[in-house]
């Protein structure tokens, strides 16, 4: 790991300041993806700003909605009672991602900005365009078996990894961001940049803004919600698929609302809109689901290794769309 | 730890740190890039917490901070400033072994050992979280740490076996 300037911020407006005073300053949370980064050389801040003792950990509830701060550990966020029962899809998602040790550590605000396990990425020797700019892809020809189907460019096709994010995005969660002019609030479907010319760019966050809490708003169709997550094996891996969905049927038994998105096949957090309008107002079923699934896929492009994601990411949607509907009927 | 002092300049060299080492308080001087785990086994002279990847994917290194099972690799040791470390060493109480080393020594739940003390640290935790009920819980409370001599089948048993005295 090479040498970097320590410093402890004892504000969120302290953490900003310290950040701006050197390029390539990193926030240190919880430490999980950047202490790995930074002994991979891909990470090499100048500066690391040791936020964890800022007083930004309570899960709060206000009114209809809760706000989770952005220093609670995953695991406090997994098992705090009114996340897992007004947002399972959050609970579960959390709960499938990493290991007991790992979700002690890190930080809900830290997850969001999860990097990418791309190999490319991850090891120096590769070319990418995201680690190096304007340096190629070899992901692109490459070993893609993990990599993103949806949302990508032809300068990246790295996959997102995170779970939590998947979940915050089915349930239009926000995120509270303390930036120059104070606090302002962002819907997490615009926290996320799709790759474009640009994979280095991930997110709109501005350089130094401080990512402080998550909210979300407590729908009833929520309270339905439901993670599922495909992966090589059952725990401890990061998903091959994942899926990501709530519904609500009317009086009648049809769908009146559906909130789907899916993780592990798009460059970003994948809000499946598309699918959502197909289930709108059908009967709950296989042939529905799988119309939806299928709205949800259409705009797949994938590459040598990857293609079983389409059939992958379908098939996890129709079971998932089945839990929730039989939970819900 | 306070840092009051903060130059722009070059990266600084060595800070001060105080931490609770298996309940005594502990004073280092170390350089920023130091890790848990490395203070551990190079400054505390604790080498019961192994180095295994060094990336968060083994869990050999696994202790408690402030009670709670986490990775000592991916941990910068001076962002633990007043932390409470428990490690395999702090386990036993006056030479008599910790329940959960006693049953990973009556249920044979290890054969090369290098994951053992991570295996114990974690399973100690498991434990006292208190979450997990029958051993395919088990199995998935315990899958960040990995035991290439595949001792899972006696891990397992051990970690039952704790749990059914309580």
């Amino acid at each position: 790991m090479r040498g970097f300037d320590y410093v402890v911020a004892d504000s969120p407006a302290d953490a900003r300041k310290l950040a701006g005073e050197v390029d390539g300053a990193r926030f240190y949370a919880g430490g999980t993806t950047l202490v790995d980064l930074m002994k991979s050389d891909v990470e090499r801040p100048r500066r690391v700003i040791d936020i964890s003792r800022l007083p930004l950990a309570a899960i709060e509830r206000r009114g209809d909605v809760v706000r989770i701060g952005a220093l609670a550990r995953n695991s406090d966020a997994a098992y705090d009672a009114t996340v897992a029962e007004r947002f399972p899809a959050v609970a579960e998602a959390l709960l499938s991602g990493a290991s007991g040790q790992i979700r002690n550590a890190a930080t809900i605000g830290g997850n969001l900005l999860q990097r990418t396990r791309c190999t490319y990425f991850r090891e120096t020797r590769w070319r990418c365009n995201k680690r190096e700019p304007g340096s190629g892809c070899d992901a692109l020809d490459g070993f893609n078996r993990g990599h993103a189907i949806l949302g990508t460019s032809d300068s990246c096709i790295a996959t997102y990894p995170g779970d939590l994010a998947i979940a915050l995005c089915a349930l239009d969660a926000s995120v509270v961001v303390d930036g120059e002019g104070g606090e302002r609030t962002i819907a997490i479907d615009d926290l996320y940049l799709r790759p474009g010319d640009r994979p280095d760019r991930e997110t709109s966050l501005a350089p130094g803004e401080l990512i402080v809490a998550v909210e979300l708003r407590a729908e009833p169709l929520y309270a339905r919600s439901h993670y599922l997550k495909a992966r090589d094996r059952a725990s401890f891996e990061f998903a091959l698929a994942s899926v990501a969905c709530a519904v609500a049927l009317d009086g009648g038994g049809r769908i009146a609302d559906a909130r789907i998105a899916l993780g592990g096949v798009a460059t970003v957090p994948w809000r499946a809109r598309e699918a959502e309008a197909a289930l709108r107002g059908a009967a709950p079923g296989d042939d529905a689901f799988r119309r939806a699934a299928d709205a949800a896929l259409a705009g797949a492009r994938t590459r040598e290794h990857n293609a079983y994601k389409v059939e992958l990411t379908k098939r996890a949607l129709v079971r998932a769309l089945r839990t929730v509907c039989g939970g819900a009927s | 730890m306070r840092t009051t002092d903060r130059p722009a300049g070059p990266p600084r060299s060595s800070l001060p740190l105080t931490l609770r080492l298996n309940g005594r308080e502990t004073t280092f001087v170390i350089e920023p890039q130091v890790t848990l785990l490395d203070l551990l086994r190079e400054r505390a002279g604790l080498t019961g917490t192994k180095k295994g990847c060094d990336r968060g994917q083994c869990g050999a290194c696994t202790v408690l901070v402030d009670g709670r099972r986490t990775l000592s690799c991916l941990a910068l040791a001076l962002a633990h400033a007043g932390a409470e470390v428990t490690t395999i060493e702090g386990l036993a109480n006056d030479g008599e072994l910790h329940p959960m080393q006693a049953a990973f020594v009556e249920h044979d739940a290890f054969q090369c050992g290098f994951c053992t003390s991570g295996q114990i640290m974690s399973a100690v935790a498991v434990v006292r979280e208190g979450r997990t009920h029958g051993e395919d819980q088990i199995r998935e409370a315990m899958s960040g740490n990995l035991c290439r001599c595949g001792a899972y089948p006696n891990i397992v048993a051990a970690i039952a076996a704790v749990q059914g005295a309580r």
